[in-house]
């Protein structure tokens, strides 16, 4: 079934949009919420389990005080009031990937609440209210096997993974935005991108969209231009990248107007979002019967972080990583464009510590934005993932600087350091590849192509300089890369003129 | 060998009269020829309880032992996970279930030494206080085979009155321990919550539940509590402080003196619905308290009167949420209802085939309790009157060092009496419950035979939480008056039992 969709222009002459974001961040902490088991990600499934994360009889639950740690400090980085005395509690529900058909999350006493995030789109800024951000566990993983989906429906059967279960997590929920107007679809973008840069510069997560370690549900509905009654919502799940929850907003708007401007109600339900095609599709129902029958989790003792302690995490916290960036683009004279594509690129750090070792910042922003991400691209990584530092392009940038390398060397030596052949002093070393500033040989090599190419040599006394670059490219390859390029066009027109 | 105490039996090793594997091999006998007719036992372990048992004989003949009770056999009731050996929890939805860890509770024994004789019948996940709810028959009394043995952990009990045990494990949610002592003519402590490792016991209500020692003296009591109590890092709930000493203050109350202890009698836990029988043996032995040296004082203890509704809000509350992970998805009983069943309909057929009645009736009403709209009339306002009685203890406790009462309202009642009679059943807790709804430690110690039926009678001793030691002292102390009184323990009439 399709949906009938209202133009996205259309839908802002009639409708208001009021927005609600719920962002699920997995922390990195080295065990689990509750137990010692591992987190790491990508593990042989049901290996990182215990009886507690099992759900297995009798197995209690112990707080994991770095996950708590986690929580006040991206808290404390919302701007948000940090609770005395707060407590776990138990949302009951049934599902085949949660051990204790209970989740261990917090209700009515969040640990953080009351904050806000200033949100800059087209150099306008909006205030985005945070209600609250609270810690809960993760719940495992369904495979359904056999249906042409990877959905429930009509799947033959389905496995489960536990490794997922009782990762830590921390819920990150928005009060309704509203005012965001034709500018809401940015909006919900950037406070994402934002909080994710927030997340990155806390050191608390992967903050990988893409591996679920930030995931994004997007509450949107549609009130009556100017009426300021809030509509019927919907929940759109799962949104994982950044992209997608600017076109699940904009789908989402379009879809409310269409129905509300046929005159029928919008349900109470959660929606799936679709990245392939862009569209949702309703999901459960959500009713007013769904009951998750909370209560305080009577295993657990109370969580009260001290005044002291937040005090101190407050001194840990990076510097605000919107007001860094305009701190970084000005002492680096980089243009919106590149400093854009550089934080699009997850270079800021290796950028930065690049420069800090001694390279111009276009120079550093060369490597990382061009060989680099083309190699990390390749590999399906960041570029920090790298197997190369930024000492190490700090110091292949040096070695073209007085003239040891060119660009080409350059990137033999990256080869080098990507198969692990050491430093890249080393590299050169073992591989050969300092310029050649023998002249005697560049001299022979010079005579050799014209030797070897009169017609061109004869282009070249005639005055058509560009037809140089043949020359070069044979003297080049004779050297096998490793002459200084604006050398050899030196001899070349000296021979020539 | 089968009547001797722990402690007697931790004597007879310390001096070399008797081995560890000699005293288990008595008790696995005794087990083979009695619990036929008693059926405290779901499991017995011999050929594991034998080897733990001659290591133990080794450790000694090669100079160390590991406490006081090492190679002493115990019998565990079947809520506490045991690696290896099945835990039923008394249900068919976990038959067959052999869990891959201890329980805290159960490590510390193997820790301290005791060789596990097997599992204890229990009411179905502690549910009941006859014992007749458990999914695989009920245990019989050992004083009478035709009444209950208390409950949830009526084989616990039964199995420590019938001499199959001298050491028993019991969990006290509202009196599953102490209960069933007093019915059996046994010795059953709760300790203070958090006083004992929860990790590891099938949760009921996790703010009620306490495990805790069952014996046939207050001193193998002392004894037993002090292996297995103490600070667990795997339970937050567990009080990280250390325990008061248990064993010297049962020795000190054997010794007789009371002088300068106030025992406050609980003046709500008398009148309709006790057994005249068992109130004369109440009022006998605070008269001995008395004679050791005790002041009586009368204390009121108003909200004790609705300590039962509350904990009938608490308790299945807790459990219906507790009682979710029993779904046929990772481990226990599985039912398909056809072919290509879902994970949902596999999760309903099998909790209905899995879970008895009782059980159901306690989902169904903590469900409700819970319920949005419901909630604040029911979990949390049962959450305020539990405020209110620990407030009533704390004012009782400035007027006492204890606080006294019968243990339970009767003495055994006959299987099948009250089983179609929730109500009925659930005021055998009367006196128990408030004990758990404030987190305080209580035993109850036999009291003698009521007159009207010769049936066994217990007497409750509260103390604040911990102060458990209060409870051992004045336990030892009634123990030994009323052990001279009587010229030796309380036995069940052994032609019961062949």
């Amino acid at each position: 079934m399709t949906d009938t969709l209202v133009a996205f222009d259309d839908v802002l002459t009639s409708y208001d949009p009021a927005m609600g974001l719920e962002v699920h961040v997995e922390l990195n902490t080295a065990s689990k919420m509750f137990c010692g088991c591992p987190t790491e990600f990508g593990a042989e499934p049901n290996t990182q389990v215990c009886p507690t994360c099992l759900g297995l009889p009798g197995a209690m639950p112990v707080v994991n005080g770095k996950a708590v740690e986690s929580a006040i400090r991206i808290g404390l980085a919302l701007n948000c009031e940090i609770a005395e005395w707060c407590r776990f509690a138990r949302k009951n529900y049934f599902y085949p990937d949660m051990p204790k058909n209970f989740q261990t999350s917090q209700y009515d006493e969040p640990i953080c609440f009351d904050g806000f995030m200033d949100v800059e789109v087209e150099g306008e800024t909006f205030r985005v209210e945070i209600e609250r951000a609270h810690m809960e566990e993760d719940t495992g993983k369904s495979l359904h096997v056999g249906g042409a989906t990877g959905r429930i429906h009509g799947a033959d059967h389905s496995l489960v993974d536990y490794n997922r279960a009782g990762i830590p997590l921390i819920e990150i929920v928005t009060r309704p935005i509203l005012g965001a107007g034709a500018k809401a679809p940015e909006v919900a973008r950037a406070y994402v991108a934002q909080l994710r840069d927030l997340i990155v510069a806390l050191g608390v997560s992967d903050a990988r969209m893409d591996q679920g370690s930030i995931r994004a549900d997007v509450n949107l509905s549609l009130s009556p231009k100017d009426s300021g009654v809030l509509g019927t919502r919907t929940e759109t799940k799962n949104v994982n990248s950044l992209r997608s929850v600017e076109r699940a907003v904009r789908f989402e708007m379009s879809r409310h107007a269409a129905v509300l401007g046929g005159g029928e109600k919008i349900l109470q339900e959660t929606r799936h979002w679709h990245e392939d095609t862009g569209v949702t599709t309703s999901g459960r129902e959500k009713s007013d019967a769904e009951d998750y029958r909370y209560f305080p989790e009577p295993d657990l003792v109370p969580v009260a972080p001290t005044r002291a302690w937040v005090e101190e995490l407050r001194g840990t916290l990076p510097e605000n990583p919107t007001a860094r960036r305009a701190r970084l683009q000005t002492e680096w004279g980089f243009s919106d464009l590149e400093m854009r594509d550089t934080v699009g690129a997850g270079a800021l750090n290796v950028i930065e510590q690049t420069i800090a070792a001694g390279t111009t910042p276009q120079a550093a922003r060369k490597w990382w934005l061009g060989e680099l991400a083309r190699r990390a691209n390749e590999q399906g990584v960041l570029v920090d993932a790298l197997p190369v530092t930024p000492a190490d392009v700090a110091r292949v940038q040096a070695l073209v600087d007085e003239g040891s390398l060119n660009d080409k060397l350059a990137r033999q030596v990256f080869d080098g350091l990507f198969a692990g052949e050491g430093t890249p002093d080393e590299v050169v070393a073992a591989r050969g590849l300092a310029i050649v500033s023998d002249e005697g040989a560049l001299s022979t090599a010079v005579d050799n192509a014209i030797a070897a190419n009169p017609d061109v040599a004869e282009k070249i006394r005639d005055g058509k300089v560009a037809a140089a670059g043949a020359l070069i490219g044979a003297v080049m390859k004779e050297m096998r890369g490793q002459a200084d390029a604006a050398r050899v066009r030196e001899l070349v027109l000296e021979k020539l003129s | 060998m089968i009547t001797r105490t722990a402690a007697e039996l931790a004597a007879a090793l310390a001096s070399g009269e008797t081995t560890s594997v000699a005293a288990t091999r008595a008790h696995l006998d005794r087990i083979a020829e009695v619990d036929g007719a008693v059926h405290a036992f779901l499991h017995v372990d011999a050929e594991g309880a034998l080897a733990v048992a001659e290591a133990s004989d080794a450790r000694r003949a090669a100079g160390t032992t590991l406490s006081a009770l090492d190679g002493v056999p115990i019998a565990v009731k079947d809520v506490l996970t045991t690696e290896g050996l099945p835990t039923t929890c008394g249900s068919k939805i976990l038959e067959g279930w052999v869990p891959p860890y201890d329980a805290t509770v159960v490590r510390r024994l193997r820790e301290a030494g005791l060789p596990i004789l097997g599992k204890t019948n229990m009411d179905e996940f502690a549910m009941g206080s006859s014992t007749e709810h458990s999914a695989y028959g009920p245990t019989r009394n050992p004083w009478d085979l035709d009444r209950i043995p208390g409950g949830s952990g009526g084989g616990s009990a039964a199995a420590v009155a019938a001499f199959e045990a001298p050491l028993a494990i019991g969990t006290d949610t509202g009196g599953s321990i102490r209960q069933p002592g007093a019915v059996t003519g046994t010795v059953g402590m709760k300790p203070t919550y958090g006083g004992v490792s929860r990790y590891g016991l099938v949760a009921l209500a996790n703010s009620l539940d306490q495990a805790g020692p069952v014996t046939r003296t207050v001193l193998d009591s002392a004894m037993l509590h002090e292996v297995i109590g103490g600070h667990d890092p795997l339970d937050s709930t567990s009080i990280d402080q250390s325990l008061p000493p248990l064993v010297e203050a049962a020795r000190q109350g054997a010794s007789g003196d009371l002088s300068g202890v106030r025992i406050g009698i609980i003046s709500e836990m008398s009148g309709d619905g006790w057994q005249p029988g068992v109130l004369t043996r109440f009022r006998e032995s605070v008269d001995l308290l008395v004679k050791a040296g005790a002041e009586v004082v009368e204390v009121s203890c108003p909200t004790f009167v609705h300590a039962l509704a509350t904990y009938y809000l608490i308790l299945p509350a807790e459990a219906s949420s507790n009682l979710a992970k029993f779904d046929a998805m990772r481990y226990g009983l599985r039912v398909w209802p056809e072919e290509g069943a879902s994970a949902e309909e596999v999760m309903r057929a099998t909790r209905d085939a899995g879970f008895g009645d009782e059980v159901k009736r306690r989902i169904i009403l903590g469900t409700y309790a819970l319920s949005s709209g419901y909630y604040d009339a029911y979990y949390g306002q049962a959450q305020k009157v539990r405020t209110l009685i620990s407030r009533d203890f704390e004012a009782a406790f400035e007027q006492a060092d204890v606080l006294v009462s019968p243990t339970a309202p009767t003495t055994a009642f006959k299987l099948g009496e009250k089983l179609d009679d929730p109500i009925a059943m659930y005021l055998n807790d009367l006196a128990t419950i408030p004990a758990n709804l404030a987190g305080v430690p209580g035993i109850s110690v036999p009291s003698g035979l009521a007159d009207e039926d010769g049936l066994p009678a217990g007497f409750q001793i509260l103390a604040p939480a911990l102060a458990d030691d209060r409870c051992y002292r004045v336990g030892a102390a009634l123990e030994a008056a009323l052990l001279d009184q009587w010229g030796g323990p309380l036995v069940p009439p052994e032609e019961n039992l062949s």
